[in-house]
């Protein structure tokens, strides 16, 4: 047996019992969030809901106990769109009892009324909570070029807080949005991965995430201003079309979007969105690197960007997961599709790009895994990557249209 | 490095056969096919795909369209050279499965014992150690080392050699069937999805058994050749227009430019169309009562929606669109002339109407065929309430038509049924567009007191009437002129007939045609003061006959009129200034309507779809197998020279994925490794 025969501090223990009284009762209070829901919510939902409900809590769990920090993210986040909802609450039935609600409800509790609430106004509401999470992500890309280029380990950490207080306030914003959707009527409230302003921040708060995960797994910040820069873009996109289209109204659902599959088909996409958008940035930065490295291999860049091998390894991980999750999430669309649209494939433009986007990462994991190709040529094709990525996922809907025309600017 | 996957290659390489083989499975061949199809697959969504031939030939001229016809550009996902290249994906990535499912199967199965010392120290990831052997000995090693490895879940296995014992531990072989699952599954995919292509219908056009038909004809004279019976063809997707109350045992398949009929083994009766509204208009859902009358079974109802098809003895029903179904519509038309209708002594005429269907209406200026493209219950449009605050106003029923004159020309027309409040004031609504690409011009009828059109009708009618217009400039004239020209009749006779051609004027083209005639006959220098004259003189007349109507109603005018009444010759009139321009000689007005909707079906059979998604799955798992886990494999290669003291330990590893982590793993069990062996 080898307890008697292995020393102490050579026995591997299972991965349960490196499991911490934090991580049982992060998984008991997920749990609990579920059966909460369940109760509350069972009549709103169909078996499809009820399922997704549960399964999402447990990959939740899962998420928690692989990458220690969600933890703490989820239980902020949870808190302040509880907090939230329970600003809201009564907030709105006291302006009922005024004939006033739904939007206009909304928008005088976060407007400059003086029946406005403080921390709705300013901090939580779906549009504050949104306008927060883009400010720090603006500030987030600074801080890290600055960290980067003026080797600043404390400018490091403040970047890294920064995405984890953006990430928060993205996550509050998306929770609170699908809260106040119902506010403005029972048959309009859904869950916020509907529009293209919805699934901005989605992307925003995805890519943020997956870069987290490396940024610790790596050891190194060096990566975060370049995958920042991504983020802002579509930051920048996303308040262009707030400020400038209105496009934060919270509007119903037509028909077609009326179902359990949006729920999963969206944010498995944006898995893939975001995965590819961040391989591309770090193709930039492996492309970078080795140019510095030729050009002046004691220069700043080339000391201060991480080593080749290890952006490529990044590049690969993260390429891999977004084919892995768009693969997913096509064929959800697909079946989706058999079930809206009468087909599982139509040739739809929407449909037709994901699946060369789909082609284009296929042949780039072939040539990485049979071929062995490695480095510049790869990251190039990673760079280019972004642009098809791009397309399927704006330029379809500005250029082509289709069945899939929900996300229109 | 030395990984098992150049192994592997040379292991396929000693099994080349056949140099066609080869070249099938290779694997540049499958990268050029996947972007060759990637790049045909760009061209069909940029090329918009299955549109009427005649628009590609207005688009790129009939050079270019017979080229891409020909090409097959307008269908892509369909013509033959695109499923061929679909045909080389499937036959390369069989191929590929075929060749190297033994090799991985079997490369899977091996521990690799018998690998070389030399082997093992040239690997990346690789150290070497000395233990004392008379401390330990081999056994006690090996039985530590199988013990710490084996609790990371690692398959050990050990064998002695002449001069040496070697022990593996490996994991992730799993990681070569993620190969063999996604390679499958692709193929699967493809076999399901050429199941539900069109490639039967094509074999049969291409024999000449089927024909797509091209004239529109109704269902029931669509001869044979473009008939398919239930069950003829494997796979299809259909639509049909049912309005309420009809039924149907056949869809409409579109083919390019033409169409087949296919028949159904049931037919399908639409009972009752339902469209529910969010507060903003906006459509909330669709649901269709379908009664499915099937001669073999029980008929039965089903109500459909979006997103919630049914599926019927493998056809699945969907609910796709929906439109008018003919909508009854009873009219009035309110000429804007003044001789009644033929045949009709009032001065409107009723007639009734059918939504897709036209009707004929005569008039003095010839006929117009009036033909009912669309019937709207609900207008809901945003607009703002008194604290600028959204809201959404429901402006009720409205019918849409063109009206044809007999040269041809046709203007289209929104005519609502109820009065719209604008501005404080309620208006009988029609808009009028000479091309589908402009936006509605208005005209704004104002309502009189009962809420109806009668007051208006019945200035213009006095307008219109060139006795009382005469008599009424006369008698303008008369009581307005000074006492020293009461006697000079002549010119009382100029000012009449002035005031009687400026009434013409403006009854023919408005403002826009006194503006005109001043421009034609005054000089430039006199025309402003001319103009400011003539609108004097026709204000004058307007009112008069205007308060000729008012004292028909029965009104007392003699004290003045009241401000509403002011506001109403003032809409009046700007509406009558713009009717030159209408259109139509007559209004026509929505009095009642029984409305009838229509449900646009989609049904289709998908045989292949379950086995397209079993592929999915099967793809879906292989991809996860393939990227998350790993193959590893640790070597200890226990060596003794003859007579040595010590024990030569050699631990090498390798991975196929993740080398960054596996690089960590290897450093942990070596550091660990070696203490515990050389332990004591």
């Amino acid at each position: 047996m080898s307890e008697n025969i292995l020393p102490q501090q050579f026995q591997q223990q299972s991965w349960v019992k490196h499991l911490t009284i934090f991580d049982w009762l992060y998984a008991v209070a997920m749990l609990v969030g579920c059966v909460y829901a369940y109760n509350e919510y069972a009549s709103y939902m169909d078996e499809y809901e009820i399922g997704i409900l549960f399964l999402t809590g447990a990959s939740l769990v899962g998420l928690g106990w692989a990458w220690k920090p969600f933890r703490l993210l989820f239980i902020i986040v949870a808190a302040l769109s509880l907090i939230a909802i329970n600003i809201y609450n009564p907030a709105m039935q006291a302006l009922a009892s005024e004939g006033i609600t739904g939007q206009t409800a909304i928008d005088v509790l976060t407007d400059d009324s003086e029946k406005s609430k403080f921390f709705l106004k300013f901090l939580i509401s779906s549009t504050s909570a949104t306008m927060w999470m883009s400010a720090l992500f603006f500030m987030a890309t600074i801080t890290y070029f600055i960290e980067l280029f003026g080797r600043s380990e404390f400018a490091g950490k403040v970047a890294t807080a920064m995405v984890w207080s953006a990430v928060t306030m993205g996550l509050v914003g998306l929770m609170v949005r699908w809260f106040e959707s119902y506010l403005v009527g029972s048959d309009v409230g859904h869950i916020p991965v509907s529009n293209l302003y919805e699934v901005f921040i989605l992307f925003a708060i995805i890519t943020a995430m997956i870069y987290l995960y490396y940024e610790v797994r790596y050891e190194t910040r060096a990566m975060g201003g370049f995958v920042l820069l991504i983020i802002s873009a579509s930051i920048g996109f996303l308040l262009w079309y707030h400020f400038d289209k209105g496009a934060s109204e919270i509007k119903p659902l037509v028909p077609a979007l009326q179902s359990y599959w949006m729920k999963i088909h969206v944010p498995a996409n944006f898995v893939g969105y975001g995965a590819f958008a961040l391989a591309s940035m770090i193709g930039i930065a492996f492309l970078i690197k080795e140019r510095a490295l030729r050009k002046n291999p004691a220069g700043l860049l080339a000391s201060r960007l991480p080593a080749t091998d290890i952006l490529d390894d990044v590049m690969y991980k993260s390429i891999a997961l977004g084919f892995a999750f768009f693969t997913i999430a096509t064929v959800l669309g697909a079946m989706w599709a058999a079930e809206a649209w009468g087909g599982y494939w139509s040739w739809d433009p929407k449909e037709t790009w994901a699946l060369i986007v789909w082609l284009n990462y296929a042949a780039w994991l072939h040539m990485r895994f049979t071929k062995g190709w490695r480095g510049a040529p790869m990251a190039w094709w990673a760079v280019i990557g972004l642009f098809v990525t791009t397309f399927a996922f704006l330029g379809v809907n500005m250029f082509l249209s289709g069945l899939h025309s929900y996300g229109e600017l | 490095m030395s990984s098992p996957k150049n192994n592997l290659h040379e292991q396929v390489k000693l099994h080349r056969k056949n140099v066609f083989l080869e070249f099938l499975g290779s694997m540049n061949l499958a990268i050029s096919i996947l972007v060759v199809l990637a790049i045909a697959s760009v061209i069909g969504t940029v090329l918009q795909q299955n549109q009427p031939y005649n628009s590609y030939i207005i688009k790129f001229g009939p050079f270019w369209h017979e080229v891409y016809q020909t090409l097959g550009l307008y269908d892509v996902y369909s013509a033959v050279w695109f499923l061929v290249l679909l045909g080389f994906l499937v036959l390369s990535t069989s191929v590929c499965v075929y060749r190297n499912t033994p090799v991985m199967l079997r490369e899977m199965r091996q521990f690799r014992l018998r690998a070389k010392q030399k082997s093992l120290l040239s690997m990346k990831h690789s150290s070497h150690w000395q233990v004392d052997a008379a401390k330990n000995t081999k056994e006690y090693i090996l039985q530590k080392a199988k013990l710490y490895l084996g609790q990371f879940g690692f398959q050990v296995k050990d064998e002695a050699f002449e001069k040496h014992h070697t022990l593996v531990a490996r994991k992730g072989g799993i990681n070569r069937v993620g190969y063999i699952l996604t390679h499958v599954g692709i193929v699967v995919i493809c076999i399901g999805g050429l199941i539900d292509g069109n490639l039967s219908l094509k074999v049969k056009e291409w024999l000449g058994t089927i024909k797509v038909e091209q004239r529109d004809l109704t269902a029931k004279d669509v001869p044979a050749i473009s008939r398919l019976k239930p069950g003829e063809s494997v796979s299809f997707r259909g639509s049909i227009t049912l309005p309420e109350g009809s039924t149907s045992n056949f869809v409409f398949l579109n083919v390019r430019d033409g169409y087949l009929v296919q028949e159904l083994p049931f037919a399908v009766e639409l009972k009752n169309f339902r469209v529910e509204h969010y507060e903003s208009g906006q459509p909330k859902s669709f649901e269709s009562d379908l009664i499915i009358h099937d001669k073999e079974r029980k008929n039965f109802a089903a109500t459909i929606s979006v997103n919630h098809p049914l599926i019927y003895r493998g056809y699945a029903i969907y609910q796709a669109s929906f439109g008018d179904g003919g909508s009854e519509l009873d009219l009035q038309i309110r000429p804007f002339f003044v001789k009644p209708l033929k045949g009709n002594k009032a001065q409107q005429l009723a007639i009734k109407g059918e939504v897709s269907k036209s009707k004929t209406v005569k008039t003095p200026q010839g006929n117009y065929t009036l033909e009912f493209s669309d019937f709207k219950k609900f207008n809901i449009f945003p607009n703002t309430d008194k604290d600028s605050r959204k809201q959404f106003t429901n402006y009720g029923p409205s019918i849409i038509f063109k009206a044809r004159d007999e040269s041809g020309q046709a203007r289209e027309y929104v005519n609502y049924m109820s009065p719209i409040k604008l501005e404080g004031r309620y208006f009988f609504l029609s808009g009028m567009r000479e091309s589908v690409d402009q936006d509605y011009k208005y005209l704004h009828i104002p309502i009189d007191a009962n809420a109806t059109m009668e007051r208006f009708f019945k200035f213009h009618e006095i307008i219109n009437d060139d006795a009382r217009v005469l008599q009424m400039a006369r008698a303008t004239v008369a009581s307005n002129i000074k006492a020293e020209d009461k006697t000079n009749t002549k010119m009382q006779q100029q000012v009449a007939t002035a005031m009687v051609r400026l009434v013409g004027l403006f009854r023919k083209g408005g403002y826009v045609a006194i503006d005109k005639d001043i421009q034609a006959k005054v000089p430039k220098e006199k025309q402003l003061t001319v103009a400011r004259a003539y609108m004097g003189v026709l204000q004058t007349a307007l009112e008069n006959m205007y308060l000729l109507v008012l004292r028909e109603e029965g009104l007392d005018v003699i004290k003045g009129i009241s401000k509403r009444d002011g506001t109403f010759f003032e809409d009046a009139v700007s509406a009558m200034a713009g009717l030159g321009y209408y259109g139509t000689p007559f209004y026509l007005q929505l009095t009642d309507f029984t409305q009838r909707d229509a449900s646009g079906l989609q049904i289709a059979r998908a045989p292949g779809k379950n086995i397209v998604y079993l592929g999915c799955v099967l793809l879906i798992i292989g991809v996860f197998m393939m990227f998350y886990i790993a193959q590893q494999r640790f070597w200890l290669m226990i060596v003794r020279e003859d007579g040595g003291e010590n024990f030569d330990i050699i631990f090498a590893g390798n991975t196929n994925r993740n080398e960054f982590g596996f690089n960590k793993r290897y450093r942990l069990f070596a550091e660990q490794l070696k203490a515990l062996l050389t332990d004591k």
